[in-house]
């Protein structure tokens, strides 16, 4: 049954665009939820549309005269259309969390990016290095993760294609991820309203075959990983004068700490993430833990948003070198 | 003189003096009382209101027909689309139905001389048109370019526009609208007629109930979050700025505690209005009162708790994700249930087409679209791919457009021989409502194919790819505009021309029907004395109720 | 119908009877309060978020506050609600107007006290130390940004507040002249009662915003 909606909808849709290009492997779920969805729409607009015509002409007024029946409300009928439509919601409502929940976890195995908005355009940095600016080349069949923060002002990344979208926001990182399935050149928009520029920040994203991909990175400039860039400004700006990671420094090692929970000084847990590690870095005295002063100082207005992706990726990468034991 | 049970069905004798002709000269509207003038005050102020935002959408919509935009650079283009969205929302939507028919026909409904404050309710007006200055002038003085969300950062640091101007003035048009909402809550409890116990009330009475719950306990909140955005913009502070330590998806979060509700304050009147209209439209008792009364009272109760669904992209937890996507499907369900009832009422009645039923109509095919597309919105994996693009543009303005600006146009048409003792031609009427609804469905239904496709909003140069069904959208609104542009001609022509309305030339049933069209001043010569429930059409008796055509008994 | 004679002064005639009237202004103040505590509520709110975000800092913030002025205008202001309702208590009683108007006056006064005391020794003394964001802020030392978060939610939560109390003393002071004019009696009391309310709604709202305000953190030696 829903091969044939399936093939109805494939046909119109050679016709008149009704979707974009289902590229990545979460496209075509929503699609089908989609497709549903507009199914439901479609019956009871016909199905309200209908009996009202019908109604229209068998009741209608003849002479001043006529009057109409007496109104009756049977309990039943009211029960009848309130729990129907409350079943429909429900099994939508199942059926789009399971698939949001599924959809919102990366596989572990996820290629990760850094994304930075800013007014008016897109700055992505690849791990192993390579800068990109309103592109994004990535291989088919790999899943890819996407952390971003903004510069400025709120932004959202959005790939029709992928059917993905994320608010990106200042002061804090969120993600998104996607696997492509397809080799092609999508759409990248903003589509969170940010200035003057917000229809212009767009650009592509391409998706290239893996030999075409590791082509692509072996070509370019040869630039240090994120992570070594970082370990430089880690130096450079002197965090590493306090956090020594050695017994009785005047601040906590570092290694080891991503992703793991921390306590806080005011009895709070929260998780090691990117968003804590820049909010220690921005707004120290927020950031407190126990057994130590509160005597960090914040670099807020010295250290810009580029750098801050840097510092990130070399304290994730300390975590990650710890637990794989190198 | 007294009689102990009012004849629902006579109307005093016409005397020729009512309220519009009562007193003459500018000072005696300035400065009345009445609620029957503060709502013609109302009606005049937002009619201009709306042109001004009508203009603004028509200058988008032509804007719109090239990919890289035919008329403007970005910047105006920023300006226009958060002009018409402030303007629209704040200054004619909200106010709409209840400051002018809510104004004059509440007291009236429930056999009262006037609104429990009359004072307090000039007092809104002025308030309301202070509001509007603000807005207008900050309109004329250079514009705002943020929208009407008004999002921090961009609307507490970057933008360059006259932000605080017209955040105050929505600020101070949110006051009008609590003092309103006040005024009707109290209306409602303590100046029913004798008789007119709740479940006698008309529905438009209940509509306006629920809706006057949500002006007061949701407008307050918008007002302390655009005062304080003013403030961070004013002083620099840093409220939603994360830089030291504030939050702008707190922001967010307020704002929409308002707002959403705030999109249900513009559609209940007007699901009050289909419920009047269907019923005389029909001659019938409604299907399902108390289902329908309480349907208002519960999406006013359920629309303070979904206003997360604004916000699932915006990095929110699942776990709040789908907190509100269960409560928002929760909403829909009361708002089908009203669709049916409408539905079920139009069975067996005797039913007939004159614009305001028409309108109706409309109300109740669009109304259901745009419902429906919500579902798609409320569905949190199809609101990742379609937060922030046309769809939802689509899907608000088929309720809001289809759904409430037609409910209003419906209700100005049925009430307007009560308001101005005149007919309109009907005629005229009728095209008019086709007109509208051919060229609403043709600016709006490509809209949601533009949505799907990813095409986002706000966007003022777009794909190429997207032009045919922009231009599709571009000449659906000229159709449109052209479509409402017809009304305000005849009405003000029948002011003058039309034909002498009597009391009740629907043959209506309603406390409003009984008196004289225009009503004096008092509205009643004596408070009515209610003993029949609401819409107590006289029914033809059970075997000859004509099926049959030629049977039809008085 | 009664004759017009029957009805006291101050009878407005879209009412029926005076009781509906009083009922109608009785109900009518309730549901704005109502909309005040909303008003409010999305202040507060946002100080409940922002203080679990960074408590450390509205900590800090807070022991800039001087715990002895807010203490003795938490009393002012309880004081005042006893006289505004003393006030209240004589029109019911039908005593003189002098002796209302003695009790209202008195309320003014306490209310006018509220203020004087939060402008001369508490606003002032913020402005000369550099306290007052966006008016006269002084980074350093103390004055980190988290405090500087606190201050602007002390600032905006106790000025929206004065606000309320500048123009009650404004409601009052038009008692005073109404009362003067003979306008109540044992009868006809109803503006009094309605503002008392009004009153008691913004002595509410300041025993909600002292203990947050002042008293976080507590004042005890090792807190």
């Amino acid at each position: 049954m829903t091969g044939l909606i399936q093939s109805g909808f494939d046909t119109f849709a050679a016709m008149i665009p009704l979707q974009p290009p289902a590229a990545s492997t979460t496209a075509e779920g929503i699609d089908h939820l989609y497709q549903v969805l507009s199914g439901i729409t479609a019956f009871f607009t016909v199905l309200i549309f209908s009996i009202i015509f019908v109604f229209m002409i068998k009741y209608r007024r003849r002479s001043d005269a006529q009057k109409s029946a007496a109104t009756h409300t049977p309990l039943i009928v009211e029960l009848t259309w309130t729990i129907i439509p409350s079943l429909i919601c429900a099994v939508l409502f199942v059926w789009s969390a399971a698939l949001y929940v599924q959809n919102g976890r990366p596989p572990a195995s996820s290629t990760e990016v850094f994304v930075i908005g800013k007014q008016w355009m897109w700055h992505l940095q690849h791990t192993e290095g390579p800068r990109e600016i309103n592109e994004l080349h990535v291989p088919v069949g790999v899943p890819i993760k996407l952390t971003m923060t903004s510069q400025d002002v709120i932004h959202d990344f959005y790939i029709p294609a992928f059917r993905v979208k994320k608010d990106v926001l200042p002061g804090r990182f969120t993600s998104l991820w996607f696997q492509p399935t397809e080799v092609g050149t999508y759409h990248l928009f903003c589509a969170q309203y940010c200035g003057t520029n917000h229809s212009e920040m767009i650009g592509w994203i391409y998706v290239m075959t893996p030999t075409d991909y590791a082509a692509w990175l072996a070509g370019g400039e040869k630039t240090e990983s994120l992570a070594q860039q970082g370990e430089r400004l880690f130096t450079q700006f002197g965090c590493n004068s306090c956090h020594t990671g050695e017994e009785g420094a005047k601040a906590p090692a570092l290694a080891g700490l991503y992703g793991k929970p921390q306590r806080m000084a005011n009895g709070e847990t929260r998780v090691v993430d990117e968003s804590l590690i820049q909010q220690a870095i921005y707004v120290p005295s927020s950031v407190h833990l126990p057994n130590y002063q509160a005597i960090m100082p914040t670099y807020q207005g010295q250290i810009d948003s580029d750098q801050m992706t840097k510092l990130v990726a070399y304290v994730k990468s300390i975590s990650s070198e710890e637990r794989n034991g190198k | 003189m007294s009689t102990a049970t009012a004849d629902l069905h006579e109307a005093p004798a016409e005397s020729g003096v009512n309220y519009l002709n009562a007193s003459y000269g500018i000072r005696s509207w300035l400065l009345t009382f009445d609620h029957k003038r503060i709502g013609l005050l109302y009606l005049a102020s937002i009619t201009v209101m709306f042109l001004v935002g009508g203009v603004a959408a028509v200058l988008m919509r032509i804007h719109l027909i090239e990919p890289q935009g035919a008329l403007f650079e970005p910047e105006t283009y920023n300006k226009l689309f958060s002009t018409h969205g402030i303007i629209m929302v704040f200054f004619f939507l909200v106010p709409s139905i209840p400051a002018t028919l809510g104004n004059f026909l509440i007291p009236l409904m429930i056999g009262a001389r006037d609104v429990a404050f009359p004072k307090l309710n000039l007092m809104s007006w002025y308030i309301f048109i202070t509001g509007a200055a603000l807005a207008l002038y900050a309109t004329i003085s250079g514009g705002v370019d943020t929208g009407w969300t008004f999002y921090p950062p961009y609307s507490s640091h970057y933008s360059a526009t006259n932000v605080t101007i017209v955040a105050l003035g929505v600020f101070v048009a949110g006051f009008s609208s609590i003092l309103t909402g006040l005024n009707f809550i109290v209306t409602i409890h303590k100046m029913r007629a004798p008789g007119m116990t709740w479940f006698r009330l008309p529905l438009f009475i209940w509509a306006m109930y629920a809706t006057s719950l949500i002006f007061v306990l949701g407008t307050p909140v918008i007002a302390i979050t655009l005062f304080l955005l003013g403030l961070e913009r004013i002083l620099h502070v840093g409220i939603f700025d994360p830089a030291v330590g504030g939050d702008p998806l707190l922001f967010q979060h307020l704002f929409w505690f308002y707002s959403h509700p705030a999109v249900y304050i513009m559609i209940l009147p007007g699901m009050g209005v289909v419920s009047e209209l269907v019923t005389a439209f029909s001659r019938k008792k409604i299907f399902g009162y108390s289902f329908v009364a309480f349907s208002s009272l519960s999406i006013a109760v359920i629309s303070f708790i979904v206003w997360g669904h604004h916000m699932f992209v915006t990095g929110q937890s699942i776990y709040a994700g789908l907190v509100f996507s269960v409560l928002s499907f929760l909403v829909a369900i009361p708002s089908a249930v009203k669709v049916f009832n409408w539905t079920a009422t139009l069975y067996r009645g005797s039913i007939s087409y004159e614009a305001p039923m028409l309108y109706a109509l409309g109300f109740i095919g669009l109304f259901t679209i745009g419902g429906l597309t919500g579902l798609f919105l409320a569905s949190l994996a199809t609101d990742v791919h379609l937060n922030g693009t046309y769809f939802i543009v689509a899907h608000f303005h088929y309720v809001m457009v289809g759904g409430a600006v037609m409910a209003y146009l419906g209700g100005i048409h049925f009430w307007w021989p009560k308001i101005s003792g005149r007919m309109y031609p009907d005629l005229w009427a009728r095209i008019a409502a086709a007109i509208i609804f051919l060229g609403f469905n043709l600016t709006f239904f490509p809209q949601f194919m533009l949505g799907y496709l990813g095409m986002p909003r706000r966007y003022a140069v777009y794909p190429a790819e997207f032009q045919v069904l922009n231009v599709l959208s571009s000449a659906g609104a000229s159709i449109l505009g052209i479509g409402y542009v017809i009304p305000l001609v005849y009405l003000i022509w029948s002011m003058r021309y039309g034909p002498v309305a009597g009391p009740n030339p629907w043959k209506a049933k309603g406390l409003e029907w009984t008196i004289p069209s225009p009503p004096p001043t008092e509205n009643f010569e004596e408070i009515p004395i209610v003993t029949e429930d609401a819409y107590n059409y006289p029914v033809a008796d059970a075997h000859s109720y004509p099926d049959a055509p030629e049977v039809a008994r008085v | 119908m009664a004759a017009h004679g029957a009805h006291p002064p101050g009878f407005a005639h879209q009412f029926e009877t005076v009781e509906q009237q009083r009922e109608a202004g009785t109900l009518g103040m309730w549901t704005f309060l109502v909309t005040e505590i909303l008003f409010f509520g999305g202040m507060f709110t946002s100080y409940i978020i922002y203080r679990s975000l960074h408590l450390h800092s509205f900590i800090q913030g807070s022991h800039e506050l001087i715990v002895r002025y807010g203490a003795t205008n938490t009393a002012v202001l309880i004081f005042s609600s006893l006289t505004m309702a003393l006030a209240i208590r004589t029109a019911q009683t039908g005593k003189s107007k002098g002796q209302i108007i003695f009790w209202l006056l008195l309320t003014m006064i306490l209310g006018a006290t509220f203020i004087a005391i939060k402008l001369r020794f508490e606003w002032y003394r913020d402005y000369v130390e550099g306290l007052i964001p966006g008016v006269s802020w002084l980074d350093g030392g103390t004055h980190t940004p988290g405090v500087k978060m606190f201050m602007c939610f002390y600032f905006f939560m106790t000025g929206l507040h004065a606000l309320h109390m500048v123009v009650g003393l404004g409601i009052l002071t038009v008692l005073v002249i109404m009362t003067a004019r003979n306008r109540f009696s044992a009868e006809y009391y109803a503006p009094l009662e309605i503002s008392g309310l009004y009153w008691h709604f913004v002595d509410i709202v300041w025993i909600f915003l002292f203990p947050l305000l002042y008293l976080i953190g507590g004042r005890y030696p090792g807190s």
